[in-house]
């Protein structure tokens, strides 16, 4: 059944993809939907009938070099089944609702270009390296798939293949997620050195020894742990565009909606939190590496927030948000709470694509116009769209009841879950204070672009807003399904990753058991409200799906922080929502005022820092420049120059022969060359004979 | 059959002669069977050169299906092929049919054309089973010729001043090889390849003019060998040859320079520099990091600013060469094994983009970037092809390009991590590139007004990408049959050198008492 859910959308693809004269379009399209939706129902019986265990699949060997030995296998846990849910649901409602958005593009010659089948052969094949990625049980094949989505993400954002913006940003994405990747195969090539293999299991049992193992890695020793854990953040950068590594996350957005809904919300760019959280057992044992990842992970949610307030083109908002609540996730890994990571991963995955459906919705339904200056008042005309991007909202912005935990929409829960994790991670300190800033920021900006697009009067193309329609119903339903997700999501699943430390160890697959005397004292040193530490996880590190060490007790504490810290985010929600309403619905004017008035901010803003333009000139047009130098100074100059001096003075003489050795003389020339070897040969052996 | 190897060589020569003696005129009917014959002999050769795979015991680390002759004034005729050629062997005889096939097209001296080709292959096969250094030398440099011809005669506008710098550069670099075979023969009394590979080559620390040589005679020899094969890989910085004589030679032409003429300076790093003189190679082994390394990132910043395609892909094939020369020096399994499914997997991907450049040179009469654009409009087949095999180029796991590259830096991590990290930058460089040349040429609105009939792959040329598809996919997905080939005698090769530099003591405490002695 596991290899029917890895192999469907790959089946899929080649049939969409190659198979489609045969098939006819509607045959290829439905297809490769239809294998999508059998792994999708699979996925959700693992989830609920495989137990917490780990299994291990061997498919067929791969790359054996020495002491390397790889294959293509499957690992079943925990981690893998929640991936499994997330990556087959949103992929199979984008593959349903694809069947709407994709039917009339105006970027093709309609009847003459089979782009339709192009696109869902991608968005399958996407699926597949996805899958790929997240059911690997070594670092290779994880690699595999790390790489094939990238390849898949490449073609999606240059789907539009004759805009050259689109080319421009799938090949930015490609090259940008290719630095990330230098540092995951430096990673891999470390733990190969230090382990002798990349078999996950090899690495957890020996990650306690690689905290105690200094690695000379350049110019100093390191620990080797340490060293490993950094690398393979490095990764996670590329691929979540965290900050640094996130310039290429906006410009996909040229991609059409479905894809920046699949790919570049739910599944592909929370790849690198789920290598973190896979991970998890070097990671505990990195505390610096830790820090770190906090750290970038709290900036970049800040950072990306504060852009998202200013930006007018409806994808963008989201794909900063998007870029921000990344940021989240990486907080929670970062301080330790690898299920709290997976549990705002996996509520995000539904009310972000949701909102990306949405606001493709509503594109769809306003003739392919993004810019939110000239949406307005379309509640009416669209009606399911509305309700379904404002459930994404309640979501996102975390609307719930305050301190019962998880009565509330699933970003309520989890981002919650979040905040509270990062302030007792970071002692009440940077990440705390800067994700409930962000959050206040989010909540700012989803409200600001529900309003700009369903309040108020129309703006812009009064024909564009006479013919608003509704979507159909075949993208209507996968809006529906997904708002379930993100209404229920964070509270079904509330206590299987945000509960008590058992209840969270058992959903992993982990034996819990009492901590020590010490143990708990100091916590209650720490937080005299948390005083009562009942589990800790036994498990070795590998044999759950994720590894808490049992000093690691900050999932414990984050259930007693202070009552104003569980309000802030509530209140920093509250704030976002009335700024947002006195500024949009009150006082329209009044946002360009402020605008004018700070318009150095504002520039900087609307300029995403100026990130682009920095990178341009400290990377791409040296890069540039300095190709041509070498080219011509380098091999024309120096080394065609001086190397072969001799020879250059020996070529135009030749030259100057052959001119007339083109009429057939060539051949005498050739033979001359054999009698010049011969001559060597027997020059050789005579002199070596006689020796 | 005890001569299978010297079948599998003489072959193509034999067509060769058939042709040179036999067809006559220089009419269409003439050349079409002098393309006819040359396929049929190319493709029998394949053919019969599966029986040396199906034969080929991987288990066995030593030489297999020996050949051992006298030849003329007392000099021996001995072929073998061993894990380390036996797909070097099959990588020839399986690029030449389809080089031929792309060669259909070509209108001028055809005959000449195919008796050049074919004389070709049956002397890169020698170099890849020749067991005796003489025997060795001749296939190494007679190699030269056709090559020398083939650029020289078909080549495009500046053919002749490509084809002699191609020659120069070869051949000085092998004058040195020369008197260092000469060397190896007046101290080891013999020329056959396998016993000079169990010849401990003498490694005593001396001085030439007050300059200290660690290692002796081998880093002496080793430097002597690394003059040639340096060349012929081509290293930085004696790579400046290769766009030129890719850019000149016909569509053919490069292909099997890049796919097969290549790979003879890895082979012989493998056959020659790293077994016989093991202690000149842990020697000079950084040197070559360093030149490998430059390699990689001069050569990949080099190809983001080329306006050519051919001298585009000339210079990416100088990049992953420099992977090579990395895992082979790296001398530990991932390395060497990975160095070897690198030189194999370059030859298809590298002979494809060439085929890729050809398809449309073929078309436009131009390896201008800047005359293409948006060729998937009109193209979609040859966008396909294309862009697989810029992904493969790029080591895109799932293709055979990821795997050596992989191994290769696997290795090398092992022995030096600046190498390591300052290699894999390669791996960020090597996407500009391809994907710029991809964007320029295949993305984009079809707008020029000269492009507006170009016409998708024919048949002919969609069964000559077939094979390298097939191989290029397969080999990433399951290259386990070539690994457990070359796997064998790569460990033995690696457990010989490790003995021999350990048995020399390279640690600066010998080498400063040994000096001292030597001073005495």
């Amino acid at each position: 059944m596991e290899s029917i859910i890895l192999f469907a959308p790959l089946l899929g693809s080649l049939i969409a993809g190659f198979g489609w004269k045969l098939t006819g379009i509607r045959g290829a399209k439905w297809i490769s939907t239809g294998l999508l939706f059998l792994a999708c129902a699979f996925s959700w019986i693992v989830f609920f009938t495989h137990g917490p265990e780990t299994q291990h699949i061997e498919i067929a060997r791969w790359i054996s070099s020495g002491s390397l030995d790889t294959s293509w296998s499957i690992r079943l846990d925990r981690l893998t089944s929640i991936m499994l849910i997330v990556v087959t649901t949103v992929s199979a409602l984008v593959h349903l609702y694809s069947f709407g958005y994709m039917a009339h593009d105006e970027n093709f010659r309609e009847g003459e270009e089979s782009y339709q089948p192009r696109f869902f052969a991608y968005l399958s094949f996407f699926t597949f390296a996805m899958l790929m990625l997240v059911t690997s049980d070594n670092l290779v094949q994880m690699f595999f798939g790390w790489e094939g989505v990238g390849v898949a993400s490449y073609l999606l954002i240059g789907f539009y293949y004759r805009k050259p913006s689109a080319n421009a940003a799938a090949m930015k994405a490609f090259v940008v997620n290719r630095i990330g990747d230098f540092g995951f195969a430096l990673g891999i090539f470390a733990l190969f050195f230090l382990v002798d293999s990349i078999k996950l299991d090899d690495i957890f049992a020996a990650s306690p020894d690689l905290a105690e193992t200094q690695l000379t890695f350049l110019w100093r020793e390191w620990n080797a742990a340490e060293v490993v854990a950094v690398l393979l953040f490095v990764g996670a950068m590329g691929k979540s565009a965290q900050l640094i590594l996130h310039t290429w996350l906006p410009d996909a957005m040229e991609g059409p909606t479905p894809v920046s809904a699949l790919i570049h919300a739910a599944t592909m760019v929370t790849a690198g939190v789920f290598l973190v959280c896979r991970m998890s057992p070097i990671m505990e044992f990195a505390p610096n590496a830790t820090a770190f990842v906090t750290f970038l992970g709290a900036a970049t949610a800040f950072f990306a927030a504060t852009v998202g307030l200013v930006q007018n083109d409806i994808k963008r908002v989201i794909a900063y948000s998007t870029c921000s609540q990344l940021g989240y996730m990486f907080v929670a890994a970062g301080v330790g709470v690898y299920s709290v990571a997976m549990f705002h991963l996996f509520t995000h995955a539904f009310f972000k694509a949701m909102l990306f459906l949405g606001a493709g919705s509503v594109i769809h339904g306003m003739h392919h116009e993004q810019d939110m200056r000239n949406y307005g008042g379309l509640r009416k005309k669209m009606p399911y769209t509305f309700w379904a991007m404002l459930i994404g909202t309640l979501a996102i912005t975390g609307v719930g009841i305050p301190l019962t935990g998880w009565i509330g929409f699933a970003g309520f829960a989890s981002k919650d879950a979040v905040i509270e994790s990062a302030y007792v991670g970071s002692q009440g300190g940077f990440a705390f204070w800067a994700l409930v800033v962000a959050a206040l920021f989010t909540s700012f900006y989803s409200w600001r672009l529900m309003f700009l697009t369903f309040w108020g009067k129309p703006r812009g193309d009064k024909h564009t807003h006479e013919h608003a329609h509704e979507s159909p119903n075949v993208m209507l339903v996968p809006l529906g399904v997904l708002a379930l997700g993100a209404v229920f999501a964070g509270a079904i699943w509330y206590g299987s990753f945000f509960g008590k430390t058992n209840e969270v160890v058992k959903f992993f697959g982990g034996k819990y058991g009492e901590p020590t005397q010490e143990l708990v004292e100091a916590v209650a040193e720490r937080s005299p409200k948390a005083s009562e530490l009942h589990y800790v996880m036994e498990s070795a590190p590998g044999e759950a799906a994720i590894y808490i060490a049992p000093e690691n007790t900050v999932l414990h504490e984050a259930h007693y922080v202070p009552t104003w810290v569980k309000l802030s985010p509530f209140v920093a929600m509250l704030i976002g929502l009335g700024v947002a309403y006195w500024f949009y619905i009150v006082n329209p004017a009044l946002p360009r005022q402020l605008a004018e008035q700070q318009r150095p901010l504002y520039l900087f803003l609307l300029n995403k820092w100026y990130f682009d333009e920095i990178y341009d000139f400290l990377f791409v047009q040296p890069a540039k420049a300095l190709g041509r130098l070498l080219w011509k100074r380098g091999d024309r100059d120096v080394i065609d120059g001086s190397i072969n001096g001799v020879a250059m003075g020996i070529v135009p003489f030749f030259t100057r022969l052959a001119g007339r050795a083109q009429s057939g003389y060539i051949f005498t020339y050739a033979f001359a060359m054999v009698i010049g070897i011969a001559i060597f040969i027997t020059w050789m052996t005579i002199s070596g004979g006689a020796q | 059959m005890s001569n299978l190897l010297s079948i599998v060589t003489f072959l193509p020569a034999l067509a060769a002669v058939i042709l040179a003696l036999f067809l006559r005129g220089g009419d269409e009917a003439a050349n079409r069977n002098a393309k006819w014959l040359a396929l049929i002999a190319t493709t029998a050769t394949f053919v019969i050169s599966l029986f040396i795979l199906f034969q080929f015991d991987p288990s066995d680390t030593g030489f297999q299906m020996v050949e051992d002759r006298e030849w003329l004034l007392g000099l021996k005729y001995k072929m073998g092929v061993d894990g380390i050629s036996v797909l070097f062997v099959m990588l020839t005889t399986f690029m030449m049919p389809l080089t031929i096939a792309a060669s259909w097209e070509v209108k001028t001296r055809v005959k000449e054309y195919m008796i050049a080709f074919l004389v070709l292959e049956t002397l890169m096969l020698g170099v890849f089973m020749a067991l005796d250094l003489v025997l060795f030398y001749l296939f190494f440099e007679a190699g030269l010729i056709p090559m020398f011809l083939i650029i020289g005669i078909w080549g495009g506008k500046e053919r002749i001043y490509a084809s002699f710098k191609f020659f120069l550069y070869t051949f000085l670099g092998s004058v040195l090889m020369l008197v260092a075979m000469v060397a190896m023969y007046s101290e080891a009394g013999t020329t056959d390849i396998e016993q000079l590979l169990t010849h401990n080559f003498a490694s005593e620390t001396f001085s030439v003019l007050g300059i200290q040589v660690i290692g002796g005679m081998q880093t002496m020899l080793f430097i002597a060998f690394f003059a040639s094969f340096a060349v012929k890989m081509p290293m930085w910085p004696v790579h400046t040859w290769l766009p030129d004589a890719h850019v000149q030679a016909p569509t053919a032409g490069s292909v099997v320079l890049a796919a097969i003429l290549l790979k003879m300076g890895g082979y012989g790093f493998l056959r020659f520099s790293l077994p016989m003189f093991p202690v000149g190679s842990d020697v000079m082994a950084n040197f070559v990091f360093t030149l490998s390394v430059v390699a990689i990132i001069y050569t990949s910043l080099v190809a983001l600013a080329q306006e050519d395609m051919k001298k585009l892909i000339a210079y990416s094939s100088v990049a992953h060469m420099g992977y090579v020369t990395m895992g082979i020096f790296a001398a530990n399994q991932q390395g060497i094994d990975g160095a070897i499914f690198q030189m194999i997997s370059h030859g298809f991907i590298s002979g494809a983009l060439f085929l890729c450049v050809g398809v449309i040179y073929d078309r436009m009469h131009t390896r201008e970037i800047d005359a293409y654009g948006g060729l998937v409009n009109r193209m979609p087949a040859y966008a396909t092809i294309f862009m697989l095999f810029t992904m493969a180029n790029v080591g895109l796991p799932g293709t055979s390009g990821f795997i050596g590259e992989f191994l290769t830096l696997m290795g090398i991590f092992q022995v030096n991590t600046w190498v390591a990290a300052g290699a894999t930058t390669g791996v960020i460089l090597s996407a500009a590139y391809a994907l710029w040349l991809y964007r320029r040429v295949v993305m984009g609105d079809l707008i020029k007004e000269s492009l507006k009939s170009i016409t998708d792959m024919t048949r002919r040329e969609k069964a000559i990408f077939a094979p390298l598809v097939i191989m290029t996919i397969w080999m990433g997905v399951y290259p386990a049959p070539i690994l457990d080939r070359i796997g064998p005698s790569v460990e033995a090769l690696v457990e010989h050198v490790d003995m021999a530099v350990a048995a020399a003591d390279l640690s600066p405490e010998t080498q400063v008492a040994e000096a001292a002695a030597a001073d005495e």
